[in-house]
């Protein structure tokens, strides 16, 4: 069959990944800008990460939201493993409308409204606010991603290999972590970085579930970004975007290599 | 068949169960308990639905107070109807544009399909703030855009688009464009050729050949992907706030302000009730169609 792209579909393939990708070029160029104007090029520098070094406040606020993200992102990944294979394998238990209900809606949910309820329930049951608050905010809409995730890995995972191991007398939670635990792990990881990188770009949810005292990176950015853009924000965003890329991209090779030993096995 | 083992197969689904009751579904309840209450000057700062006097109940206090003051000021129908009026245009320029990336991407050689997956998968990987900034720098009147068409002397003096609805549409179709392409892109590249080469064998021309083939049988992506774009715009906040002006209204940014600015609890959770009541059919719509198709996100 004829693969060759017409002239249309090569130049959509090229204006749209301009699209997507121009803007953040631009900023990562701008980062290194000499000049405070961050639309004049002056000459390169890497002044702004120096001073950015200097910054108190957006030093803690990066190590608060480093926290906030490795908790809530390994504690939903837990959770929403355990919610995708209950999905998945469980067949029709009791409320099991409600549970997919509430694993589906969190995902289209308005951020206004999920940070709203859950800070008038924190009032409600007097809770102290501050990270603590945002790492439950963040493990409950991250875990339905994983679950998701986790779901679509297993509706297409060969069961006679599960069903081979208890039939040899393997307990059902040992053939879980012996088979299928390994082998939708890749799965399982996407879904731990997919929760880490929400909850480090997250800023409606924690600006409403936050008390005093605990001001995450995406917090500090947007109150800074209102007042005017500055070459020191386009430098932690360039670290930003260049750490979810890194970690995208290691975590694309670790499961291709993953997938080639599996075929491999098979 | 299995023997009943309560311990594990219970567990995976008690405790995500339990989680999810008490962090997803209580707080609702308790936005619609607060949205019938009264603004009061305290901590916290509304008055409370069951009344008791030295320790005896004395009955409830609910208003619908809050629920009339939405639909008597202008300010907040409005916020709901421009939400739903901008969230609907970007929907549909989402798909014009995601449309042909898609389709271009799943007729592209298959060494190269997943490298360009990969490509579409990253911005929505990287942080929306960022990127939603990213624009502020473009539009504005010192921006990228105006400095070349300045330098290039199409336009005398600046261009305002910074702080318009036009930066808002931008915005919102940049932000979400990979949710339009994941799925029409899952759904193309899984069609089979053989029906549009047949239908180029019996003479029909390619254009004929989209619209009576590839378009109709790609119509659930289309449906999924327009609901993964359309519902989470209508309660859009930070594109709104950093890109529009200050007369775009929309009901995230109303909220917002409301509680934030204005303090008033009881009327912020007023308008989050409604917002989800206009939510809940297209939310109701997309669920069903989630469960018949699967698509993954990456």
């Amino acid at each position: 069959m004829n693969r060759h792209l017409s002239f249309f579909n090569w130049s959509s393939i090229l204006l749209g990944f301009a699209f997507l990708y121009v803007p953040i070029l631009l900023l990562v160029i701008f980062s290194f800008n000499e000049s405070r104007l961050v639309t004049v090029w002056a000459g390169f520098s890497t002044k702004w990460y120096g001073s950015l070094m200097q910054n108190q406040g957006i030093l803690d606020a990066a190590w608060v939201t480093l926290k906030v993200g490795l908790v809530s992102s390994t504690v939903a990944t837990m959770l929403g493993t355990m919610a995708g294979v209950a999905m998945s394998r469980y067949g029709a238990f009791r409320g099991r409308t409600l549970f997919n209900g509430m694993i589906y809606a969190p995902l289209v949910m308005p951020e206004v409204i999920t940070g709203l309820s859950l800070l008038l329930m924190f009032v409600a049951l007097s809770v102290d606010r501050g990270a603590g608050t945002i790492t439950l905010a963040h493990i409950t809409f991250s875990m339905c991603y994983v679950a998701v995730v986790v779901q679509s890995r297993l509706s297409n995972f060969d069961r006679s290999i599960e069903e081979a191991a208890m039939d040899l007398g393997c307990p059902p939670t040992k053939t879980f972590f012996q088979i299928t635990l390994p082998v939708i792990f890749p799965a399982v990881a996407a879904g731990w970085l997919l929760s880490f990188t929400l909850s480090l770009d997250d800023l409606v949810i924690a600006s409403f579930t936050s008390g005093p005292g605990a001001t995450t990176l995406p917090m500090k950015i947007y109150s800074q970004v209102r007042l005017g853009v500055t070459p020191e924000i386009n430098a932690v965003s360039t670290i930003l975007v260049g750490l979810v890329a890194v970690g995208v991209i290691i975590a694309s090779l670790v499961n291709k290599r993953h997938l080639a030993r599996q075929g491999k096995l098979v | 068949m299995l023997r009943r083992t309560l311990s594990s197969r219970d567990l995976a689904i008690i405790a995500p169960y339990l989680w999810l009751l008490l962090f997803f579904l209580a707080p609702f309840l308790i936005v619609l308990k607060i949205s019938v209450a009264e603004i009061r000057i305290a901590m916290p700062p509304y008055t409370a639905l069951l009344q008791f006097a030295d320790g005896a109940f004395e009955g409830i206090h609910a208003s619908i107070e809050n629920y009339l003051l939405l639909i008597e000021d202008s300010l907040y129908w409005k916020s709901y109807l421009s939400s739903l009026k901008i969230a609907a245009i970007s929907t549909v320029l989402t798909l014009l544009l995601g449309y042909p990336i898609a389709y271009a991407m799943a007729r592209a050689p298959a060494t190269w399909r997943l490298t360009l997956l990969m490509l579409v998968i990253l911005p929505f990987w990287t942080s929306f703030l960022i990127r939603v900034y990213a624009w502020i720098a473009i539009l504005k009147n010192e921006g990228f855009i105006n400095h070349f068409l300045l330098w290039i002397g199409v336009i005398e003096r600046p261009l305002v688009m910074l702080h318009t609805d036009f930066a808002v549409y931008v915005g919102i179709v940049y932000s979400y464009l990979p949710f339009m392409i994941l799925p029409l892109y899952a759904n193309l590249e899984k069609m089979d050729p053989s029906l549009r080469e047949a239908a180029a064998d019996l003479g029909c021309r390619p254009m004929k050949v989209f619209w009576t083939i590839t378009l109709p049988l790609s119509r659930a992506a289309i449906i999924a992907g327009c609901f993964l774009v359309f519902i989470p715009a209508v309660g859009e906040f930070v594109i709104p706030d950093l890109l529009g002006g200050s007369s775009n209204l929309m009901i995230g940014k109303t909220l917002w302000a409301e509680f934030f600015n204005n303090r008033d609890w009881p009327l912020a959770s007023a308008a989050a009730v409604i917002l989800l009541l206009i939510l809940v059919p297209p939310i109701m719509l997309f669920q069903r169609y989630q469960s018949r198709q699967t698509w993954r996100v990456g």
